[in-house]
């Protein structure tokens, strides 16, 4: 049996899900923009998703638009805003542990011309609220701030920032992706003006997530075509994997803090077997504030990846780093913003655990990890 | 149990059939591929990466890709560079294969939990029953042998390496690849250095180091006169005939190259030859230096067929002076100078300086 402790890369589908995918699969073929029957009954099914979605992050179901997944929904925030006349000229905000869907983006826009100043974050990964105060001061076109950190699952003091930028006019976009599901995401209670949800993250399927937007904002389409999502977003409706999505919203609703305070403590077995059993490790990120799915560790003089490696091979499924990552040894950008070393940050493990999770698994990693880790330092593999 | 074996996957059909062999032996194998320089070189494209991917689902073996760029640009291309612009010709491929490819593939093998470690090269490994240093034969398929890139393999690396296509012909390799359905039976061969995939090495020593790329100076004769003007020492080699733009009369090759003083040296072909060298860095695949002189057949770079020759290990172990019988040319500074006794490879060393 396979351990699976990789959930913020991604979670398995629900059963449930899988089930109203495939009934719309077969059943609501209909294009959602067609004016027939079936086009009306598929449309019917992605403004019920519409609602449920709406409704697991505190939105207006007209404050939602759907998207491909987290990644365009950032994009459409960023270039929808900057494209808008109101922004021309004013610089962007953004926190220096961007997952690189925002970081990317944003780094193009600055190589175009586009000032950024980055907000940096302490040793245990959190954001410096004086620096975010005094670049908000320069009426910057936007804020970015991830609400919850993909790789040390850091979690931002999100009602503060947003209050902050709301103070100083400034709009502000997070990237809820890890955060949902997981913590407490209100729309309704956080004065963000866009907020980013991706729907495999709370076992949804992947390639479908979506865009808050607070309700009168100018937004310019970042793909242009068709009228789909008032105009906001065009192409045609994907039906199935947003009615999946609603499903997975509706459970996540339901569901979520029975799952953080389960996950929660299984992460903090793990750690405290980790600590015990493994020598020199240390662990990344605030523990105070983070995602109770997440546990970063840093082995010394161990590469990361072929720890991982390593654990695969006993049947656990782990990541050095984020999955968008695997390959290439980059160290992670979120760690390094800490202060930590290359090579401290290429030795961090990240385990992240879900639903399907239990103490056996935990301990069985624990009976394996100590053993993995001393073959890997023994064989001089680090030094990558 | 089975043999836990890692397999370096380059996505090339040669390693694709190594992990075949190994996995119809019963070995738990694990696939490699290194990802050696950034995306957009041939070596490790990720057209390369996709195929040892799917090559790697087929056989149902784990893979992962291992990140090895920093240190590769480090450890080879860069002395690759600057072995040109000392006016050198390197084959980094030896010292990529030997002491940066075995040596990290072992380690990470070991830390996975394999002892072993299989490629896709020409060339066989005889092994002691009695515990003795394995011994290094060329590849069965005399036009596929590539024994010539792992002459500075030691013992204990050599005791891991496994070759499993090196006792078979290229077009056996090529039948099992078709009759195991591998996605890679019929792709092209990689002939030329990964990271020079056009052949134009002096773009990719200018771009490596770009503020020492030598400018142009003069071609000269043995005798020091001027006979014409080259564009940088690092665009030629030994033996070179092409691109020096000297006065017409006897046809001239390059002799020898002068990096201190920017200046080519040519002669004609008769003065090409060279009756000995001496060398560098010698190995041994036994692990240590032969107790005196000994005969050998010595291949000067890899396509040379060998010429017999006295090799005279020097005190240190590391210094070796060759004696051709008779006069070879094209000796080059920068080359492999690789010992054989038949089909058996008993070291190698760096060309140091050819002797006239």
């Amino acid at each position: 049996m396979r351990i699976y402790l990789d959930h913020n890369a991604t979670t398995p589908l629900r059963e449930e899900v899988a089930e109203a995918m495939a009934r719309a699969l077969r059943d609501l073929f209909g294009n959602p923009s067609s004016a027939h029957a079936e086009g009306a009954r598929a449309r019917a099914a992605v403004e019920t998703a519409r609602e449920q979605v709406a409704a697991l992050v505190g939105a207006r179901p007209g404050e939602i638009v759907f998207t491909s997944g987290a990644t365009e929904a950032s994009h459409l925030a960023l270039h929808g805003l900057v494209a808008a006349p109101a922004a021309r000229g004013r610089g962007l905000v953004a926190s220096a542990v961007e997952h690189p869907s925002v970081a990317a983006p944003l780094a193009a826009l600055a190589e175009a011309g586009r000032p950024l100043a980055r907000i940096p974050v302490d040793g245990d990964g959190r954001l410096d609220l004086a620096a975010l105060d005094a670049a908000l001061a320069g009426a910057p076109a936007l804020c970015a701030c991830v609400w919850a950190q993909n790789e040390t699952g850091v979690v931002t003091p999100m009602l503060a920032v947003a209050e902050r930028c709301r103070e100083r006019g400034v709009p502000l976009l997070t990237d809820a992706a890890q955060a949902l599901g997981r913590l407490p995401v209100r729309f309704d209670r956080v004065p963000a003006a866009f907020l980013v949800g991706s729907a495999h993250k709370w076992n949804g399927p992947k390639g479908v997530g979506f865009l808050a937007v607070r309700d009168g904002l100018e937004l310019v389409p970042w793909l242009r075509g068709g009228a789909q999502e008032r105009g906001r977003r065009a192409g045609t409706t994907n039906a199935p994997a947003i009615v999946g999505m609603g499903v997975a919203a509706v459970l996540a609703a339901r569901e979520w803090e029975a799952r953080a305070a389960r996950a929660a403590a299984l992460r903090d077995r793990l750690w405290d077997g980790i600590a015990a059993k493994v020598p020199r490790v240390r662990r990344n990120g605030a523990p105070e504030a983070l995602l109770p799915t997440t546990l970063s560790v840093s082995f010394a003089d161990v590469d990361a990846a072929v720890l991982v490696e390593a654990l695969d091979g006993e049947g656990i499924a782990a990541s050095a780093g984020a999955a968008c990552a695997s390959g290439a040894a980059t160290p992670s950008p979120a760690l390094l913003a800490m202060g930590r070393t290359p090579a401290e940050a290429r030795s961090a493990v990240r385990f992240s655990l879900g639903s399907g999770n239990d103490e056996g698994q935990v301990d069985r990693v624990l009976a394996l990890l100590p053993d993995l880790v001393a073959r890997v330092r023994a064989a001089g593999a680090g030094a990558s | 149990m089975s043999e836990r074996v890692l397999v370096a996957m380059s996505g090339g059909v040669d390693s694709s059939v190594a992990a075949a062999l190994l996995v119809e032996q019963g070995c738990e194998v694990i696939g490699v591929t290194m990802r050696l320089a950034g995306s957009g070189s041939r070596c490790c494209s990720l057209d390369d990466v996709e195929d040892a991917r799917r090559v790697a689902e087929r056989l149902g073996i784990r893979f992962y890709v291992a990140d090895y760029a920093d240190a590769f640009r480090r450890e080879v291309m860069e002395p690759f560079a600057d072995a040109y612009l000392a006016g050198r010709t390197p084959i980094p491929c030896v010292a990529c294969n030997g002491r940066f490819k075995f040596a990290r593939l072992l380690a990470r093998a070991r830390a996975l939990g394999a002892d072993a470690v299989a490629t896709g090269h020409y060339a066989r490994i005889v092994r002691d029953p009695g515990g003795g240093a394995p011994r290094l034969l060329r590849g069965a398929d005399p036009a596929k042998d590539q024994s010539y890139f792992l002459f500075d393999l030691g013992p204990a690396q050599l005791a891991a390496a496994r070759f499993p296509v090196g006792a078979l012909d290229k077009d056996e390799v090529r039948a099992r690849a078709r009759a195991l359905g591998l996605p890679t039976a019929d792709k092209p061969e990689s002939m030329e250095i990964c990271f020079v995939p056009d052949g134009d090495y002096a773009a990719v020593v200018e771009a490596l180091r770009p503020d020492a790329a030598p400018g142009a100076g003069d071609v000269v004769d043995e005798a020091g006169r001027v006979v014409g003007r080259h564009d940088g020492v690092h665009r030629f080699t030994v033996g070179q005939r092409r691109g020096l733009a000297v006065a017409a009369g006897e046809r001239v090759y390059v002799r020898a190259l002068d990096a201190a003083r920017n200046r080519v040296v040519v002669a004609p072909r008769a003065r090409l030859g060279a009756r000995g060298a001496r060398l560098a860095g010698t190995s041994w695949v036994a692990g240590a230096p032969p107790p005196g002189p000994l005969r050998a057949r010595i291949r000067v770079r890899h396509r040379h067929a060998g010429a017999p020759a006295s090799i005279a290990p020097g005190a240190d172990g590391a210094a070796a002076e060759l004696r051709f019988d008779a006069p070879v040319e094209a000796v080059t500074p920068g080359q492999a100078a690789v010992f054989y006794d038949g089909d058996e490879v008993l070291g190698g060393g760096w060309i140091e300086e050819a002797i006239p």
